[in-house]
């Protein structure tokens, strides 16, 4: 049933995006190359704010590990971790990025040219909101350049945000401030450090808008989309040419929407994904859908760079709260109640769940989950097993026929 | 003419064609090895189907194909999953809400159903080969059992022999132990199949009424008295219960491939 060749629409922003990130990965090679300007190596959902009011540049391996699942390099990097102690079943974001630096290859210099190698490290910077993994990831690193590895430690299965939680976190990242300053050879600038904060909400709520869009019928926007928009989110929070670039992807998304522009032309079935993308099947995922007239237009993973608690008049308090408000670290129910929201929210006819076998905190479909919000949303969902990074976890086939099975089961319901 | 439809499972293991009259009567099929050309064994398995339903291909109304190698059938003029096509045959020989146990050659399904045949829910297998018939024939290999002597074999088990391992290369080295140790052949196969079941059971819960279909449970009848046993019910089972996924897609056929008045 699915058509051999679909249209899909792509943004003409996502240029500027492109642009963006090559300007953002140039300056790091410069950095590193004229060792001019201090580099913090720093997790996704890390407190970029602070690094950023004491004049690091931050690069995100995170985003690297990405790069890796999305030009196919990791599953074959992944054994190199593994042979050196790091378990297949261990986050594939570390092990693919630790094999990468082991084999002395990456996927910059292919998509930037003229850069060669990933950028230096003067500290590493974590918050295990997103998982310990990423401890065990900057701890190696740590050991190998012999540069300091400070971090933050989360709550985990937060319900209610309490003033504890936030006091707790908030010490915390005021108690990573003298040891960084060490390392920057200054002292936090607190102007600095409230206009990053300013900055980074107001890249929140851009990106938060954009994301909004896809509530129109057709759907200007996609999950497989947004997997690569969100990067300015990532890496440029803070910043204010990560503001300017969403205002145009913003603009452009809203033009679509009066104008009824949707990314594939039958938008028949519209879905919701949670989990982490299968980087390295973005387009055939992307396609496989549009082919079978379904749009997935939301996604949890997307929104997770949205920090709307972000205030510049509280610097250290919002950073606290806004990062102990993530998703990932919430409780099952608060979770599902987001889902079910979100559902609401996009109007979707069916969720899909991303096991993702090396990633369980983005994996959100163990404990039940998918099972009690279909007794209370009616919403079909379906189940498909993978990985973020390692495409041997994974059956194109299976993923195929359980695809197409359910969306002959949304068809069966519409009817 | 004499016409009829025509629905095409071709699996991992095996290609199953049926052929339905008018009346949904079955009326040909044959099942064979799907091997490495699955365009080429669909048109063999076609031919054989219909001369046994005394027809030929220009009596055909409708063709739908399934299963893994569902695009390589090029007479095929619609396709359609085997979730789908298992749910329809499967509804047609009990229209009852009903869950339904596939067990095939390289996956595992449970389809959920309404009272009215509409499809609830659906569960396959995750990658890997424990529980399948992949899993079964691995082992009949590792014991130097004929297939198809390994569910009269696990009948007559007087103490089954628990294999403990969810993977099929563990498992089968836990069956060369327990042979090493002594153990009767007829209480590992038992095991077999127990672990078979086991990881089949645990993918999702079942309705009241159940169905089991697939060619592991046609050329294994054992399987399926093991599982009454478990799940404490008897279960329903059709005449050919390998071809609940080729009738369901012929059945297809006939919705989407209605003929004509003059043509009948």
């Amino acid at each position: 049933m699915a058509k051999e060749e679909v249209e899909i629409r792509r943004l003409k922003t996502a240029q500027d995006i492109v642009r963006f990130m090559s300007d953002y990965y140039h300056e790091l090679d410069d950095a590193t190359k004229s060792g001019k300007r201090k580099i913090a190596w720093c997790t996704s959902v890390g407190p970029a704010e602070i690094l950023r009011g004491m004049g690091f540049l931050i690069y995100f391996p995170e985003t690297h590990s990405a790069m890796l699942g999305s030009t196919r390099m990791a599953t074959e990097l992944i054994p190199k971790a593994n042979a050196i102690g790091y378990s297949p079943e261990i986050c594939s974001y570390l092990t693919a990025d630790i094999g990468a630096y082991l084999q002395g290859v990456t996927p910059l210099s292919k998509a930037f040219p003229g850069i060669e190698r990933i950028p230096g490290c003067d500290v590493l910077v974590f918050n295990t909101n997103q998982c310990r993994d990423v401890q065990d990831w900057f701890a190696w690193y740590s050991r190998r350049f012999g540069v300091p590895s400070v971090g933050i430690e989360t709550h985990r299965n937060i319900g209610k945000v309490t003033p504890m939680h936030v006091s707790s976190i908030a010490e915390q990242m005021e108690s990573i401030v003298e040891p960084l300053e060490r390392i920057a050879g200054r002292k936090l600038d607190m102007e600095e450090l409230k206009n990053a904060v300013a900055l980074s909400r107001q890249c929140s709520d851009l990106w938060e808008q954009c994301l909004a869009t896809a509530a129109a019928v057709p759907s200007p926007l996609t999950f497989f989309d947004g997997t690569t928009l969100m990067g300015p989110a990532v890496v440029g929070r803070g910043t204010q040419k990560a503001v300017d670039v969403y205002k145009l992807l913003l603009e452009e998304l809203n033009e679509r929407v009066t104008q009824k522009v949707g990314v594939i032309n039958n938008e028949r079935y519209r879905i919701y994904w949670d989990g982490m993308p299968v980087w390295g099947r973005l387009g055939m995922h992307s396609k496989l859908f549009a082919g079978l007239n379904a749009s997935v237009i939301a996604s949890t993973y997307c929104s997770s760079w949205i920090f709307s608690a972000l205030d510049p008049a509280a610097p250290f308090e919002s950073m606290a709260r806004a990062y102990s408000e993530l998703f990932i670290v919430r409780s099952d129910e608060y979770k599902e109640n987001y889902i079910k929201e979100k559902l609401r929210f996009f109007q979707c006819d069916g969720i899909v769940y991303h096991d993702a076998k090396t990633c369980p905190n983005n994996s959100n479909c163990r404990y039940g989950l998918p099972l009690r919000l279909q007794a209370h949303t009616n919403i079909p969902s379906l189940i498909i097993n993978g990985d973020l990074n390692d495409l041997r976890f994974l059956s194109d086939e299976q993923t195929k026929t359980n695809i197409e099975a359910f969306i002959e089961q949304l068809e069966e319901s519409k009817n | 003419m004499n016409h009829c439809y025509v629905g095409v499972d071709i699996g991992a293991s095996r290609t199953k064609v049926a052929v339905l009259d008018l009346k949904k009567n079955l009326v040909g099929y044959n099942v064979r090895r799907s091997g490495i050309d699955f365009s080429k064994t669909a048109e063999e398995c076609l031919q054989a189907s219909l001369k046994m339903a005394g027809r030929t291909k220009a009596d055909t109304a409708g063709v739908v194909s399934t299963g893994y190698g569902r695009k390589n059938v090029l007479f095929a003029q619609e396709t359609k999953s085997e979730i789908a096509c298992h749910g329809k045959g499967s509804y047609f020989y009990f229209p009852l809400a009903i869950t339904i146990i596939d067990i095939g050659g390289q996956d595992n399904k449970i389809i959920k159903l309404d009272e009215a045949g509409r499809r609830t829910g659906f569960k396959m297998n995750r990658k890997c080969a424990a529980g399948t018939g992949g899993f079964l024939e691995e082992m009949a290999f590792r014991l130097e059992v004929p297939l198809d002597e390994m569910s009269s074999l696990a009948s007559r088990s007087t103490n089954m022999v628990k294999l403990g391992s969810f993977c099929t290369v563990f498992s089968a080295t836990e069956v060369l132990e327990n042979i090493r140790s002594g153990k009767r052949l007829e209480d590992i196969v038992k095991g077999v199949f127990f672990s078979m079941i086991q990881r089949v059971l645990e993918m999702d819960s079942l309705t009241e009424n159940v169905v089991m279909t697939g060619g592991v449970v046609e050329n294994n009848p054992y399987i399926v008295t093991m599982t009454e046993e478990l799940i404490g019910r008897k279960i329903l089972v059709s005449k050919h219960p390998q071809l609940a996924g080729a009738i369901g897609a012929a059945l297809y056929a006939i919705d989407l491939f209605p003929l004509k008045s003059e043509e009948l």
